[in-house]
């Protein structure tokens, strides 16, 4: 074999399979090469006497500390935001729902006349809307008790995980965002403002930092309870259960001209 | 957020979590990503630099690019890959940059690694060492920093990348904009001018060694 080129030495240093052996072998019964691969490992050698300063343990936070107040907010587009996973989560959860609706009025036709059909359809969806809002409400309100229950170690100033709930707040706040929205069109004012109290509830538990002090926990769960949101949860929990299963079907309220009759029904019955 | 669940966010938030959460709007999550790959990215910085002062400018300079252009990333690799990239890219611009400076210097000034001015006079001394100036450790270091100082920017980038971090000759050739040969060629040419600015530190080590065995 002839004398391999510079080229080929460093590659063969760098690890380079390509005629490695032959090579090899070569280096075996040549001085000279030998040499010229020791020079290319002294150059390799001296590059890792150059020492690097180590910048510190906190450097990471010196170089946000810098660049932070230069970082323009980011404001995400309406289709990325629209389209991120844990929105996609609740929009397609809405989307079965509206789909699932639309469905079952179209192919449910009880009678004939056309403004029957529509009461129906109407019906449906709300119905198919009173179970999905009450879910998400049920879910609500395991959470505030959960909230509510969760405590500071017994251990002083101690910092409190609450990553859990805040995972959990983020997801139920992409639904709440929804059916809040879906309320204030349909006119429902009270849901509505329950929903918005809830909001800020599930807001202020999910961009809190994943540990807080006792303290910020403390001042959490007292804004929680200071508004009654868990009551106001489970009234309108109660509400929407009333509207989906009405228990026993009130009578209908007596017509003028029935209320007649029953008073005259009562009074000849005093007579006999 | 603030500092003090700092290290707690950082060390569970996957890279991936974190850029998402950054492209939603949520600046922080970048601190998280900031903070994991700092001390990386300095390394680069210094060994391509050669003095603090550049290195960390480069490392500023890197984040900042990176936010601007995260929408780009968009999961394509590692993040920090990709801001070791950036960072690359950045520090031969920033060495181009220096050399124009310098050259329009009467006088030029550089940094040594512990943040002292170098004599340029000195520096010509330098290039004639006796072997005993060169037998410690120090001096091989300075005179290899020396020699990594009179490559090119992409010379220089190119064995950075290859030596001290293992970069493939794909990713070296990616940052040089370069085909895989080119950037193959480079790196040899690297190795070459520094080999051949070693040489007399090599033979004055020969000699040192010669007269100890004497």
């Amino acid at each position: 074999m002839e004398h391999p080129k510079e080229e080929e030495l460093i590659a063969f240093h760098d690890g380079d399979r390509a005629g490695r052996e032959k090579l090899s072998a070569h280096l075996e019964s040549c001085a000279e090469c030998r040499a010229s691969l020791e020079k290319i490992e002294a150059v390799f050698a001296a590059m890792d006497a150059i020492p690097v300063p180590e910048p510190g343990e906190n450097y990471g936070q010196r170089v946000w500390a810098a660049i932070s107040p230069r970082l323009p907010e980011k404001r995400p587009s309406w289709w990325e935001s629209f389209f991120a996973p844990r929105r996609l989560v609740a929009v397609g959860a809405f989307a079965t729902i509206a789909i699932a609706a639309f469905l079952l009025g179209r192919h449910w036709k009880p009678g004939p006349a056309p403004m029957v059909e529509n009461i129906d359809t109407q019906k449906v969806r709300e119905r198919i809307l009173v179970v999905a809002v009450g879910d998400h409400l049920s879910k609500s309100e395991m959470f505030l008790i959960e909230l509510s229950n969760a405590g500071p170690n017994s251990t002083q100033g101690k910092l409190v995980n609450i990553s859990a709930q805040q995972h959990r707040a983020e997801d139920l706040l992409e639904e709440n965002r929804l059916y809040r929205q879906t309320a204030l069109q349909e006119g429902d004012k009270v849901m509505a403002s329950t929903l918005d109290e809830l909001e800020r509830v599930l807001l202020d538990v999910a961009n809190s930092p994943e540990q807080v002090t006792p303290a910020r926990f403390e001042s959490i769960r007292q804004r929680m309870e200071s508004r009654g949101i868990l009551f106001k949860v489970r009234v309108i929990q109660q509400g929407l259960r009333d509207r989906a299963n009405p228990a026993k079907p009130q009578p209908a309220p007596k017509t003028q001209q029935q209320q007649n009759i029953s008073k005259t029904n009562h009074q000849e019955g005093n007579r006999a | 957020m603030n500092q003090m669940t700092s290290s707690v966010e950082t060390g569970l938030v996957p890279d991936a979590v974190a850029v998402e959460r950054t492209l939603a709007g949520d600046r922080d999550a970048y601190r998280i990503l900031v903070e994991r790959h700092s001390q990386n990215i300095y390394r680069l910085a210094y060994r391509m630099a050669g003095n603090s002062h550049d290195a960390e400018e480069i490392v500023q300079e890197a984040f900042l690019r990176g936010y601007q252009k995260l929408k780009q990333f968009a999961g394509q690799a590692n993040f920090g890959t990709w801001v070791y990239r950036i960072a690359a890219n950045y520090a031969i611009d920033r060495i181009r940059q220096r050399k124009v400076e310098d050259s329009r210097r009467e006088l030029p000034n550089r940094e040594s690694e512990e943040g002292q001015e170098i004599d340029p006079l000195a520096q010509i001394k330098d290039s004639t060492p006796s072997p005993e100036r060169l037998a410690g450790s120090n001096q091989l270091a300075l005179r290899m920093q020396q020699a990594l100082q009179q490559l090119t920017p992409a010379e220089r980038t190119a064995i950075v990348m290859r030596h001290w971090d293992g970069c493939g000759i794909e990713e070296i050739a990616t940052v040089l904009k370069s085909s895989t040969t080119a950037a193959k060629n480079t790196v040899f040419r690297a190795v070459q001018k520094l080999r051949v600015a070693l040489e007399p530190f090599a033979e004055g080590r020969q000699a040192v060694r010669a007269m100890g065995t004497e």
